[in-house]
């Protein structure tokens, strides 16, 4: 198979790869690029630990093609912190332990980040709608819940 | 002398004992008479046997005393998550 | 060993703090490297044939057509893992699970593997091999595994544990029997007696991270694997062992791990892609799918459990029964031994008999999935504990209060119990505000106990002292939900520094000496007292160093919050010495200054559990919704709390997805139906309340701080609460799990009708 070219621009820097037709997103990011903050924990589009925003989107990566990443905006779980600052969520994340093992973590947050650009004052109901697409096995979501609500509130006084 | 107490599936290899007399100072001797008085349980042993000494279980403390009088209970070695 | 393992009752400085973890911020950065976040340089891709059939004979593998293929490097068969395990029967289950030898045993058995330069050469690859089956008949229902018309898996398994041999082979591999005193008379002496029967279907442990290896072995015989696991050590001993290898020369590195819970604690792919390696003799990378996790990965056993108590008006049991059937996939086990032990383990009991039967069925072997065979159980005989207090007209937490074992109490599996903690959670369950809230019509509140025995084992720690101060602490048990940070605490309360002066690795398995798993809730009970007593020996060698920075001796050095502190009049001119004193000159006085600490912590302390919680049921459609949890536990003490607590949140969402959701459905035909999360479906954010916690600290008198594990005791409550709720709220008792929309559904009419 011949290789598709795509320019795209991830985490604020433009890219250049060459990728198969049949290769999703996820795979280009983690195989060709060594952003493997997303992970893969089904390829099926239900545990949603490959998150990432495209174009303002919430997109599990494993469903979308490297190839479709074309002129488009891509963030990863890397593009959150600025410099050693860590995001809020991150921070808060941190705080709150709502992390135990932690493969589910860059797909939280990145699908946190994406609810509170879109309702910066959300319930706990609507963070837990915001987040149902994201499996998380150990923690109950109880802390993941409190921590993003913590965060809405550092986010808002910034 | 101990009086050792065992457990259901271990009784039946042990001639339908359920409790036997062993004289043993630690755990080692414990495993070594017992293997030696009933041959049938020797490959219980090789496969694991924990030691309840008066409630607390010791899965793999050989040198472990075994105080006179106290209370001894052989149970199977367990797998956890 | 001079180690003193026994409890003392302490002021903490840093034990009980909630500082952020160690691994935290690569973990919500996206650097910390999990099973799949590894690659080599000329790493091949690994993939596996795997047997569609239930249960087939393979009559011959054609590899030819795939080993032709351009891009593939190796293709291996069984016939590439020859059978070195030299009579030992279990990792003889282990080498033919990995890879079936003559048959095929379940739905997504191994039955071949490639290497190849790239994925999509890979999966060609296996459509290219050609595997003749002859399909046999099969099984996959406990219940119709043990009659004697079932198809027979295994033709050599004569059941043990009964008094004669039986003169037939048949798919339950051994009986087991627990208990004391004379149950048919205890049962004579009840006023009221229930008797009940239940169901539990299989369920998976569903960590996030498919298992991931790489694996590079070379020429000479040396090797390394990198690998998401419970525990490094023991998959290097199992690797090497059938590989034929020395296990010093296998390097094996655990990754992060991306979950467990009991789940990685067995080989299946990693001497596959140490075998695929070799022969290629290029590194492999060999990732699971998510369909593969849940069809060739060791989920729990299904169960058939009977139960009959019996009480006396007063509410005071008088006998206990249950016979208890567990699926332990085509292998042999001793799942339901666990859950005969664990039954009535919360209950004081004057005659007590469980018998458990080990089932085989063409399902893939059961491995252990958090406090296994204890939910199960649990399930079963706290629901007839309800019906009976029903019967009585007792409350039913004053009826388990009435009966909960205490020190002193002969425990149903045997020994006599020292402190424990089931009756100061049920006092605090019936002290809990959650108690007294007010339900809404279609509500009920469900209560329930649990019980796990909780392990110690074999542990290593090496602690060494930088120049400058800073500590490192090397521990061999694999961190999966915070250890590093408990451990550090340890390590910082014990030397008298701070807890950001220690860091806190897992080393690999040529840096550290043997560990046990991560498994039994013994991370932080076991390697917390490895730390102890290698903190303790790297204080013994600070007070000497100050003796001779001092020029006295070390009999007049005591150590005191992290300085050596000159005693005795004639010192009293001295200062204190801090540890980075000390440690700046350790050049000079003998050289680098380290505590090791090699012991099998042993006497790790029961634990017990009492749950909360509160349901609406829909009567429409059967379906539940759990809309308050709470979890009361011992935790003998807590080291981490934020983390004790996430323990107890996470077990007890977990049971919440086994009790009303998650089950492997297989169809006539043997095959898994519902491989993936979208029809497994675990409890995802919206399913689910907060869940309250409540941590108690009864210290277990074996550790130093009074630790008991905490990890798995929160998963064996809430099946039975979580009944019990739903059995209040929809009017009918549940005795099927999960208690899924139709089956509730079923139910209901079914009482409607009745």
């Amino acid at each position: 198979m011949a290789g598709v070219a795509v320019s795209t621009t991830i985490n604020g820097d433009s890219v250049e790869y060459l990728c198969q037709p049949d290769e999703t997103l996820l795979d280009v990011l983690r195989d060709r690029l060594g952003l493997t903050g997303a992970k893969e924990g089904c390829g099926t589009g239900d545990c949603g630990a490959c998150s990432v925003i495209v174009d303002d989107r919430l997109v599990c990566s494993c469903l979308m093609l490297g190839a479709e990443a074309e002129g488009r905006r891509i963030e990863t779980v890397e593009g959150m912190a600025h410099g050693d600052t860590l995001h809020p969520l991150q921070q808060k994340f941190l705080e709150h332990a709502a992390l135990q093992c932690g493969i589910c973590t860059p797909g939280f947050l990145i699908a946190a980040k994406d609810l509170l650009a879109k309702n910066p004052d959300p319930t706990e109901e609507e963070i837990r709608f915001g987040l149902a697409g994201n499996l998380c096995r150990c923690t109950g979501y109880d802390k993941i819940v409190r921590a993003v609500q913590d965060a809405a509130i550092v986010m808002k006084q910034a | 002398m101990v009086e050792v107490t065992l457990w259901g599936a271990l009784a039946t290899t042990a001639g339908g004992n359920s409790k036997v007399e062993v004289e043993a100072k630690d755990i080692r001797e414990l495993f070594r008479k017992l293997a030696e008085q009933y041959p049938g349980l020797e490959p219980w042993i090789d496969r694991g046997i924990a030691v309840a000494i008066d409630g607390t279980i010791y899965r793999d403390t050989w040198s472990k005393k075994l105080p006179p009088g106290a209370e001894i209970f052989l149970l199977p070695r367990l797998a956890g998550g | 060993m001079n180690f003193d393992p026994r409890y003392s009752n302490r002021n903490f400085a840093s034990v009980g703090t909630r500082p952020i973890r160690p691994d935290g911020v690569d973990k919500v950065t996206g650097r910390a490297r999990y099973g799949a976040d590894f690659n080599m340089a000329g790493q091949l891709v690994g993939r596996v044939l795997r047997s569609p059939h239930a249960h087939a004979k393979i009559r011959k593998i054609d590899t030819s057509k795939a080993e032709a293929l351009a891009g593939v490097k190796a293709v291996i068969t069984a016939a590439d893992l020859p059978d070195l395990t030299d009579g030992d029967a279990a990792m003889y289950d282990i080498l033919d699970n990995c890879m079936a030898r003559t048959k095929a045993l379940y739905d997504g058995h191994a039955v071949a593997a490639v290497a190849a330069i790239d994925a999509h050469t890979a999966r060609q690859a296996l459509k290219l091999i050609v595997v003749d089956y002859e399909v046999l008949p099969h099984v996959t229902d406990v219940d119709e595994a043990m009659q004697h018309h079932a198809p027979l898996i295994n033709d050599t398994i004569f059941t043990e544990g009964l008094e004669e041999k039986p003169a037939k082979p048949s798919n339950v591999t051994k009986r087991s029997q627990f208990g004391h005193g004379d149950v048919h008379q205890g049962f004579g002496h009840a006023d009221f007696i229930v008797e009940r029967s239940f169901k539990t279907e299989q369920t998976h442990q569903g960590y996030i991270e498919p298992h991931a290896c790489v694996a590079n072995v070379s020429s000479d015989g040396t090797a390394d694997l990198w690998v998401c696991t419970q525990g490094h050590f023991v998959y290097r001993q199992h690797c090497a062992q059938l590989l034929g290898m020395e296990a010093s020369k296998l390097r094996v590195t655990s990754s992060e791990i991306g979950g467990g819970f009991g789940g990685k604690t067995h080989v299946w792919a990693e001497p596959v892609a140490l075998a695929l390696s070799r022969k290629a003799g290029r590194p492999v990378k060999l990732v699971m799918t998510r369909d593969e996790v849940f069809r060739a990965s060791g989920p729990t056993s299904a169960t058939s459990i009977d139960v009959k108590i019996g009480a006396r008006k007063d509410g005071t049991i008088t006998a206990a029964e249950a016979t208890l059937r567990y699926t332990s996939g085509p292998y042999a086990g001793t799942w339901a031994e666990i859950g005969a032990m664990t039954a009535f383990a919360c209950y004081r009991l004057d005659n007590v008999k469980t018998v458990g039967f080990e089932v085989l069925v063409n399902r893939p072997k059961t491995a252990a999935y958090r406090a296994p065979s204890a939910p199960m159980a649990a399930f079963a005989v706290e629901s007839t504990v309800d019906e009976l207090a029903k019967e009585l007209g007792m409350d039913p937490v004053e009826f388990r209060i009435k009966n909960a074992a205490q020190e002193g109490t002969r425990s149903s599996y045997g020994p006599v119990y020292g402190p424990i903690g089931i009756g100061p959670t049920l006092e605090a369950v019936k002290n809990h505000a959650h108690m007294k809230a007010p339900l809404k019509a279609n509500q009920g509140r469900g209560m329930a106990c649990g019980f796990w025995f909780n392990f110690g084992g074999q542990t290593c720690t090496d602690l060494n002292i930088g120049m400058d101060g800073s500590v490192s602490l090397a521990v061999g048990t694999v961190d999966v939900g915070g250890s590093r940070a408990s451990l550090s605490l340890v390590a910082a309360e014990e030397l008298g520094i701070a807890y950001e002066q220690v860091k806190a690795i897992v080393a690999d398995t040529s840096s550290l000496g043997y560990n046990d798993m991560t498994d039994g809730s013994r991370g932080t009970f076991s390697s917390s007292m490895a730390t102890i007593s290698a903190a303790r020996n790297a204080i013994k060698i600070l007070r000497e160093r100050a003796a001779q920075m001092w020029d006295i001796s070390v009999d007049d050095v005591a150590w005191e919050q992290g300085h050596a502190v000159a005693k005795g009049e004639k010192h009293g001119n001295l200062g204190k010495l801090s540890l980075k004193e000390i440690a700046a000159q350790s050049g000079k006085t003998g050289g680098p200054i380290a505590g090791h600490s090699e012991l099998v912590a042993d006497g790790a302390g029961v634990s017990f559990a009492t749950h909360i919680c509160d349901v609406e049921v829909d009567p429409e459609t059967g379906s539940t919704r759990v809309i308050r949890y709470t979890v009361v536990q011992d935790a003998g003490k807590a080291v981490h709390p934020t983390y004790v607590e996430g323990q107890y949140q996470g077990g007890a969402a977990q049971g919440i997805g086994w009790a009303l959701n998650e089950e492997y459905i297989y169809g006539k035909d043997g095959r898994l139906q519902n491989a993936g999360f979208l029809d497994y479906r675990i409890p995802v954010c919206s399913d689910l309340p907060m869940i309250d916690t409540q941590i108690l600290e009864i210290p277990n008198p074996n550790h130093p701080y009074g630790v008991r594990g905490v990890g798995e005791t929160s998963i064996v409550p809430p099946l039975a609460a979580i009944a019990n709720a739903v059995s209040n709220a929809a009017g009918v008792r549940m005795t099927h799990i999960p208690m899924s929309p139709p089956r509730i559904l079923a139910a209901i009419e079914a009482e409607r009708e009745g």
